[in-house]
């Protein structure tokens, strides 16, 4: 298992688009996919579930992955997260 | 008797029809228990499948209507019927509890809205709607009734719901419909971001007293005050159909400037560009048709966190300003920090007069890893537009040599380790300093461009604070010492062969737009709202008439008589 943490910097927060295209990328990985904010964990191959994470400008949220393609999944889908999206 | 309902003026306008009430119908299912899982598993999937049918088709109509971008929250709809957490959950339900299909949908549902509706955060919560919407939709179907829709409406109304979901909106009829109202809703509502680009009136957030508004009553909504007339008399009416009148001609012929160059009367070229604090401000930007950035603020970056933002997270931004302003200049300033602005994580000793103290530029200098980081995420970013940097509060010129040998080693630095590097960028400074603008012919043989931040202008030359009120009065920037000080500032630009701004609120000011056109700037940079009636302005100015009625007021004694004169003079 790995896991790092991330600020989001997307201006308004990590839904939508954002959310969407790591729904996305996460799902295309074998290896599981959680994300952490606080006391609540989510699968991030589901938008409801980053949804209710209520990722805002600014917050920290840690990525966990775990099973087959761990190491590429932390890099691409850490990438992803501090990032600014077209809208 | 009329009566009056106020809300949240979330687009624009003026609209005068009858109300038309409109609202999905709230169902609960009744549980039971099934025998056939499986059967009922395919009862859901095959309601999932209609429901993405038909979302699918509102998806094209919309990005017909409307553009790809306006269409994307359907795309997200159509993801939403894919989403482990709803459509498993439901389905998990049916075969572990064995509960019929509506009723695990209806539980799934309300447990997802409830905890999206929980949290402390505006734009989370308005998807707690897409939610809701997406899943009547497929209730609808397990129900075998249709989902209420408002393509049907024939004649003039004014819809008025408790709130409009996205798919709703896509489906208004413009033919028809003349604006909404909602009880519900906020600014950034999916409802009220759509009606900004329908460009119908709206009113969101109306409250209860809305839901009372009987069906076909005759209402005036003005949307400009955020006020909805119920029943109104004929005299009120008469005055709003004069008003709508006026506010959509008005309209018309703003929304026809965005789209022109800002020129004078005799055909000189301007630059009417925007100030910007965050990117945020950049849709208003470009709405009203900027002919750049002419100042962004970086404090942003800084302010409201407890750590300095790294240099990744800097270029990600700046990067983006430039990208969507394709091409058009864009002049981010470093770092101005300090005077009434503090970063407490950056823990900077008390001083006694802050604006005299260190800030802005003084203080990148005296911690060069903060100015340093800045410059490189600039320096980057600077491959994706056009890239003007702009250095704030410098006083004397070994200020501006430092910042520009340390802009430059780190330009080498970048270079070495094979970053790419506009070759193309232009370096100014802010006038913002008396010592600066009396100098300012020794500075402009350095820099690329001048931009003059009045307000601190005005503070520093009357000596007094603009945070005081007792002095307030000394506020004063028709006076003719900071006129003359603002066209030396010019004047020495012109000659240097540089090209000279403003971004103080000055800038947007349509007394001081005459003077500091007949002065020769060349730049004027003003919120993103004071852009189009700035342009519509300038194109009935002559500049040579300008030149010569701008020496007559720098001539005078008071700011009285400088206000008196231009109002005089300027066209009506």
């Amino acid at each position: 298992m790995l896991s790092q943490t991330y600020t989001v910097i997307h201006p308004s927060g990590f839904h939508a688009r954002p959310s969407k295209l790591f729904v996305q990328a996460a799902s295309e990985f074998p290896c599981s996919v959680k994300l952490i904010k606080g006391t609540k964990k989510v699968n991030g191959k589901s938008s409801l579930g980053l949804l209710t994470l209520g990722l805002a400008k600014g917050d920290e949220v840690t990525l966990e992955v775990d099973g087959e393609r761990e190491e590429e999944a932390l890099n691409a889908l850490g990438a992803m997260l501090t990032k600014i999206y077209e809208e | 008797m009329a009566n009056i309902i106020t809300g949240v003026a979330a687009s624009p306008g003026v609209a005068i029809a009858k109300v038309f009430r409109f609202n999905h119908s709230s169902y609960i299912p009744q549980q039971e228990t099934i025998t056939d899982a499986e059967a009922e598993a395919g009862r859901f999937r095959q309601a999932i499948e209609k429901s993405k049918g038909e979302i699918e088709e509102i998806r094209v109509k919309t990005e017909e209507r409307l553009g790809a971008q306006k269409a994307e929250i359907f795309e997200a709809h159509l993801f939403l019927l894919e989403d482990p957490d709803l459509v498993d959950s439901v389905l998990d339900k049916i075969a572990d509890e064995k509960l019929n299909a509506e009723y695990a949908l209806h539980e799934v549902t309300t447990a997802v809205v409830g905890m999206l509706l929980e949290l402390d955060n505006e734009m989370v919560r308005e998807r707690a709607a897409d939610v809701k919407d997406v899943s009547g939709r497929v209730m609808s179907h397990l129900i075998g009734k249709p989902y209420a829709s408002l393509s049907g409406i024939s004649e003039e109304t004014i819809i008025l719901a408790e709130d409009l979901t996205p798919s709703d909106t896509a489906q208004l009829d413009l033919n028809y419909i003349r604006g909404f109202v909602t009880e519900i809703g906020s600014r950034t509502s999916h409802s009220a971001i759509m009606a900004r680009s329908l460009e119908i009136p709206a009113i969101v957030g109306a409250g209860p007293s809305a839901a009372a508004v009987a069906d076909g009553a005759l209402v005036i909504m003005d949307a400009t005050e955020g006020k909805v007339i119920v029943d109104p008399s004929e005299e009120v009416l008469a005055e709003y159909q004069a008003k709508k009148k006026q506010y959509d001609e008005r309209r018309v012929q703003l929304k026809r400037l965005a789209e022109q160059p800002s020129v004078t009367a005799d055909g000189q070229h301007l630059e009417l560009a925007a100030n910007i604090g965050s990117i945020e401000d950049l849709d208003k930007v470009l709405e009203n048709g900027a002919d750049g950035v002419g100042l962004f603020r970086t404090e942003f970056l800084y302010m409201g966190r407890n750590s300095f933002p790294t240099e990744e997270e800097q270029f990600q931004i700046y990067k983006h300003v430039l990208e969507k302003l394709d091409g058009k200049r864009v002049v981010i300033r470093t770092l101005d920090i300090g005077g009434d602005k503090e970063l407490p994580y950056l823990e900077l000793p008390k001083e006694s007069n802050p604006f005299l103290g260190l800030r802005a530029l003084r203080l990148c200098l005296k911690r060069e890893d903060l100015f340093r980081t800045q410059l490189r995420a600039l320096l980057r970013a600077s491959v994706h537009g056009k890239l003007n940097i702009m250095f704030p509060m410098i006083a004397v010129l070994s200020e501006l040599r430092e910042a520009k040998r340390i802009l430059e080693e780190e330009r080498a630095k970048l270079e070495q380790e094979g970053v790419q590097v506009s070759g193309s960028i232009e370096v100014g400074m802010m006038i913002e300093i008396p010592a600066a603008a009396i100098g300012a012919d020794i500075f402009a043989k350095e820099v690329d461009f001048f931009s003059i931040g009045t307000n601190d202008l005005i503070q520093y030359t009357m000596a007094a604070d603009r945070m005081n009120e007792s002095v307030a009065y000394l506020y004063q920037p028709y006076h003719p010492s900071i006129l003359r000080l603002v066209n030396m500032v010019i004047k020495a630009a012109e000659r240097a062969g540089i090209w000279a701004g403003m971004c103080g609120e000055m800038a947007g000011d349509q007394t001081a737009i005459p003077l500091l056109l007949g002065m020769g700037l060349d730049e004027f940079s003003m919120s993103a709202g004071s852009i189009l009636p700035a342009r519509e302005l300038v194109g009935q100015l002559s500049k040579p008439e300008w030149a010569a009625l701008a020496e007559e007021a720098l001539a005078m004694s008071t700011q009285e008589e400088v206000q008196q004169f231009v109002k005089q003079r300027r066209p009506q």
